[in-house]
């Protein structure tokens, strides 16, 4: 009985239309009790996956018909990285006299980073594609998925290991940086934007327009020094 | 490094210089820029769905995959936090850097 009428409903919740509503839906949802509670466990995308996972599970919807229905959604993540390219230009006067700094500060950040996941992994056994797949973590998903396939990686795994990884930034970092009495906007942002990417960035916004700006450029830098780096780092597999 | 640096990274540096050299009008990006980059997290719905398919491999190595990525989110964090806000404290006490 219940079956028979998934199966009808089946193509009205496999259509574009729908997937693309309930997904937003979920999000919205999502922020609504994000607002309300303030826990900072329940973010949005982690709210609105626990939904979406379960019902197209039962709903019988494979993933790649998700993935096709809301490829927009997935498109407009490259709009938002270039659109942070006008949020950088309006913290213009706080990277004056800072650009030495934060070359150096990521960097190093990036090296620890792909360094530390590497041989913690390798000293748990895992194996090659397991670390490939994990080295560029934290950096945005387009680049992390083209480093980690050319390294010998899955690029679908690493797309899920660079949600895992933002998740966790976004958690964590705040509350670490708090901790740690970080005063400096610039250096909360960018710890935000090099650890955790657009995801931590989103968090960074929530902190100020400065620590987000900056987040935003760390992600660009990030990117751009662990694809230099992750073929060094091929030698430790 | 061809080929490395994806198209929306270079698509963030080119509008920041566009801007910089005064070549696009900030006011003609403003509200769409302020409204993409606030709402980022929601165009990672469908990566993070896609934790559903690789469930199984996940699963297995749970525990490593965790740590792994814990512990150097963690130093990560620490290490670009700790550099940024020595080279900023020395410069305010005109220090030699």
């Amino acid at each position: 009985m219940i079956n028979s009428i998934l199966d009808q409903l089946r193509p009205i919740f496999s259509s574009e239309v729908f997937l693309l509503m309930f997904s937003m839906g979920t999000f919205l949802l999502g922020v609504l009790i994000y607002k309300r509670t303030k826990i900072t466990l329940l973010q949005p995308l982690l709210i609105s996956m626990v939904i979406l996972i379960p019902f197209l599970k039962i709903t019988g919807i494979d993933y790649p018909t998700f993935f096709q229905q809301t490829r927009i959604l997935n498109f407009m993540l490259g709009p938002s990285v270039v659109a942070l390219g006008y949020v950088l230009y309006e913290q213009i006067e706080q990277i004056k006299g800072n650009v030495i700094s934060i070359l150096t500060s990521v960097f190093i950040g990036s090296v620890v980073g792909i360094g530390s996941v590497v041989l913690i992994a390798k000293a748990m056994g895992a194996d090659r594609m397991l670390m490939a797949s994990l080295a560029p973590k934290s950096v945005t998903t387009p680049i992390a998925m083209s480093l980690s396939e050319k390294s010998g990686g899955a690029p679908a795994l690493t797309a899920a290991f660079v949600v895992i990884c933002g998740i966790f930034g976004g958690l964590v970092g705040p509350v670490l940086l708090r901790k740690m009495g970080i005063k400096s906007k610039i250096a909360q942002g960018l710890a935000m934007g090099s650890s955790s990417h657009a995801l931590g960035t989103a968090r960074a916004m929530e902190m100020g327009a400065v620590e987000g700006a900056i987040s935003g450029l760390a992600i660009g830098i990030m990117g751009i020094m662990t694809a230099l780096l992750v073929p060094f780092a091929e030698h430790l597999f | 490094m061809q080929g490395f640096i994806p198209g929306s990274v270079l698509g963030m540096i080119l509008l920041f210089l566009c801007l910089f050299f005064k070549i696009i009008k900030p006011d003609n990006v403003k509200s769409v820029s302020v409204v993409l980059s606030k709402n980022m997290a929601v165009f990672f719905i469908p990566a993070g769905v896609g934790l559903m398919v690789y469930a199984e491999i996940l699963s297995k190595s749970l525990f490593t995959i965790l740590a792994a990525i814990a512990v150097s989110t963690v130093l990560t964090i620490v290490t670009v936090a700790l550099i940024q806000d020595n080279f900023e404290k020395r410069r305010a006490k005109g220090g030699t850097k």
